[in-house]
């Protein structure tokens, strides 16, 4: 088995809150293998996004504080200097949000944000840049890129701007792709476009990505791994046939069970799960999920540990030890 | 379950004018729904589904009269309201409410949800305070809200509970037809069933019809018994839920459905059985229309004929209705 490419352990996100400190990510643990999919699902404060924003050094906010480890092919990024954390954003992990707008200034053309981003990392002449970047809007899909390298942001579409953000990423061939709800704000056919493009970007670039989304569909289509989030924490982890064929957690269950299919028998009321997510500040000491488990006992004050052999369940119904 | 026509539209069209045109002269406009067609019968609920820009809220915000129409005919309960003045629409707008997408600003943050959903109730003076006061709880509690919830203001409230107010301030003057304008795409997935259960309670409580507009292909087929599928303006197809979910007559339908993720959780049901028809390009600028069908740029089976002539909406046997000229068999 191959060293893994990215392993996080033990991750905690906090941010000071009106009483004391406010946990956002609780003791987060995972890894991804070269040219592994993992994708990350969770519900709104699951912290699956503020995670990776904690371990890249992107939380603006001074009072936020990120320990534990994050090891990227070999060195560790939490508590790494700025200035190198920089080299390793955009070169060797890179990013894309939900919002092509959040990566895109709308004063400069498309083509001048990848030549950028290739000239901020790598020493090349502005011509060349601007050859590469004509280069990669047409391995993304922008037709007659030749000539849309000069347009604008708002002269692309949704889809064409989150395919233009794809280039960028993958201007230095990052070694990892982190895609926070890449497609949320596409349309389904859209949506369907980026998903086979990232695919695509796999074999040809070799890059691993990390999908975090709200979207199990999303992920069952492009995941080798899932990750599911609750309340900070991952409440299961394992391959996507294992987790989506034969879910361990309630939580998982309950969401697997809550999303409205388009094929399959018509139910006539869509089973729930009780309640709200919780927020981070209101969370309960023992599992997060408790209050609104219909499986709650007495056991889950305590918090369960993330348990299990390739296919994890944090949760004391699965767990090999339940405590006295 | 379903019964005569509650709504009826005929041909409506919605033309946005848009900046560039000469002085004096008619510019060029955005063809926001283009002859559309359709009726709602008392009792069931209509899904239309089709993707951003296709005119499905638009179609939604005309038939209940917020907004004029550039053409056509709407017709409410065999009443045309299609040019009735606000003071005699008036009398027609407690019989046909509207559920918003965003409970985050569709609500006003100054009043408390007692106030939000009593309003109504004032406007079209329904009873005296205290009979109000009575209507609100008894309607915040249909919703799964408490009376003392009345007394709290929206942002003291998560987004599944906000919409809630939503609902509850559409059921005040107890309507025929909600037109819910994509009422769940704002919240998560566990809240999102809830609400989309209290819909289906809500209908079968009240007798109520829905106009369903929402992008999510999974939710419309949920609540809906029929469903139509818009794109650039235009009704592409429409029929029951199960049988354009099944066996979709329109290529757009066909590639919409093909293009939704799936979770293959491992049931049959759940296996993409067909090759996912990924659609090249993007859908077209609806300031300038392609000729004939509208689709046929993206279409993998257009012919000739497809980019001249535009398909009417015609009735198969089984009263389906698909607006191509060589639907899918």
């Amino acid at each position: 088995m191959s060293e893994p490419l990215f392993e996080v352990t033990d991750l905690q996100v906090s941010f000071r809150g009106r009483s004391g400190p406010v946990n956002a990510v609780n003791g987060l643990s995972y890894t991804v293998m070269p040219g592994q999919v993992l994708g990350v699902v969770g519900e709104s404060g699951s912290g699956k996004s503020v995670s990776s924003m904690g371990l890249l050094g992107l939380i603006r906010d001074r009072g936020a504080t990120v320990t534990g480890s994050a090891r990227f092919q070999g060195r560790e990024l939490i508590g790494m200097p700025d200035r190198e954390l920089r080299s390793v954003r955009g070169r060797e992990i890179a990013m894309v949000f939900q919002d092509p707008m959040t990566s895109l200034t709308p004063v400069y053309t498309v083509g001048w944000h990848i030549a950028e981003q290739i000239r901020a990392h790598e020493s090349i002449s502005k011509k060349a840049a601007r050859h590469r970047a004509i280069e990669l809007l047409a391995e993304v899909g922008i037709p007659d890129p030749a000539r849309r390298v000069d347009a604008y942001p708002h002269e692309f579409s949704g889809g064409m701007r989150q395919r233009a953000v794809i280039a960028m990423a993958l201007a230095c061939d990052p070694a990892l792709l982190i895609a926070d709800e890449p497609t949320t704000a596409l349309d389904v056919t859209t949506q369907a476009q980026i998903l086979d493009l990232m695919l695509r970007l796999r074999e040809t670039h070799g890059s691993s990505i990390m999908v975090i989304t709200h979207d199990m569909g999303v992920v069952s289509e492009i995941a080798d791994r899932v990750l599911v989030m609750y309340g900070g924490r991952a409440v299961e982890a394992g391959t996507c046939r294992e987790v989506f064929h034969t879910p361990h957690h309630p939580y998982t269950r309950g969401l697997l069970a809550s999303v409205p299919r388009i094929g399959g028998e018509k139910l006539h009321r869509l089973p729930t799960i009780p309640g709200a997510p919780i927020a981070s500040s209101e969370r309960p000491t023992g599992c997060a999920f408790a209050p609104r488990c219909a499986e709650r006992h007495d056991a889950c004050t305590m918090q369960p540990l993330l348990t299990g052999d390739g296919h994890l369940s944090a949760c004391w119904l699965t767990a090999p030890e339940v405590p006295a | 379950m379903t019964g005569d026509v509650l709504l009826k539209a005929t041909d409506v069209v919605k033309n946005f004018p848009v900046r560039g045109g000469a002085a004096g002269r008619r510019g060029p406009v955005v063809h926001a729904v283009d002859g559309v067609s359709l009726e709602v019968r008392r009792g069931e609920t209509l899904g239309v589904v089709g993707e951003s820009g296709c005119g499905k809220s638009t179609l939604g915000r005309c038939l209940v009269r917020l907004g004029e129409v550039t053409s056509g005919r709407i017709e409410f309960e065999g009443q045309d309201i299609t040019r009735l003045s606000r003071r005699r629409l008036r009398p027609v707008r407690p019989g046909l409410q509207m559920v918003f997408q965003d409970p985050y600003t569709s609500l006003n943050p100054r009043r408390t949800v007692g106030e939000i959903v009593a309003e109504p109730l004032l406007v079209h003076r329904r009873g005296t305070h205290a009979e109000i006061r009575a209507t609100v709880a008894d309607i915040l509690d249909r919703v799964g809200l408490t009376a003392e919830q009345a007394d709290r203001y929206p942002h003291e409230f998560s987004g599944g509970m906000r919409q809630r107010v939503g609902i509850a301030r559409s059921l005040a003057l107890e309507p025929r037809l909600i037109v819910a304008d994509e009422p769940v795409s704002a919240l998560d997935v566990s809240i999102q069933a809830q609400v989309l259960n209290l819909f289906a309670d809500l209908q079968e409580q009240l007798g109520l019809t829905y106009l369903f507009v929402a992008h999510d292909l999974g939710v419309v087929r949920r609540v809906s018994n029929r469903i139509a599928v818009m794109y650039l303006g235009r009704v592409v197809e429409l029929g029951p839920a199960d049988r354009v979910y099944s066996t979709p007559a329109h290529p757009y339908t066909q590639a919409l459905l093909s293009a939704v993720p799936r979770i293959d959780d491992g049931t049959p049901a759940q296996t993409p059985t067909r090759e996912r028809i990924v659609l090249s390009g993007d859908v077209p600028n609806p300031i300038d229309l392609p000729s004939g069908c509208t689709f046929h740029p993206r279409c993998p089976f257009a012919r000739d004929n497809c980019r001249t002539e535009r398909p009417p909406l015609s009735v198969d046997a089984t009263g389906r209705q698909v607006a191509c000229h060589y639907p899918l068999g």
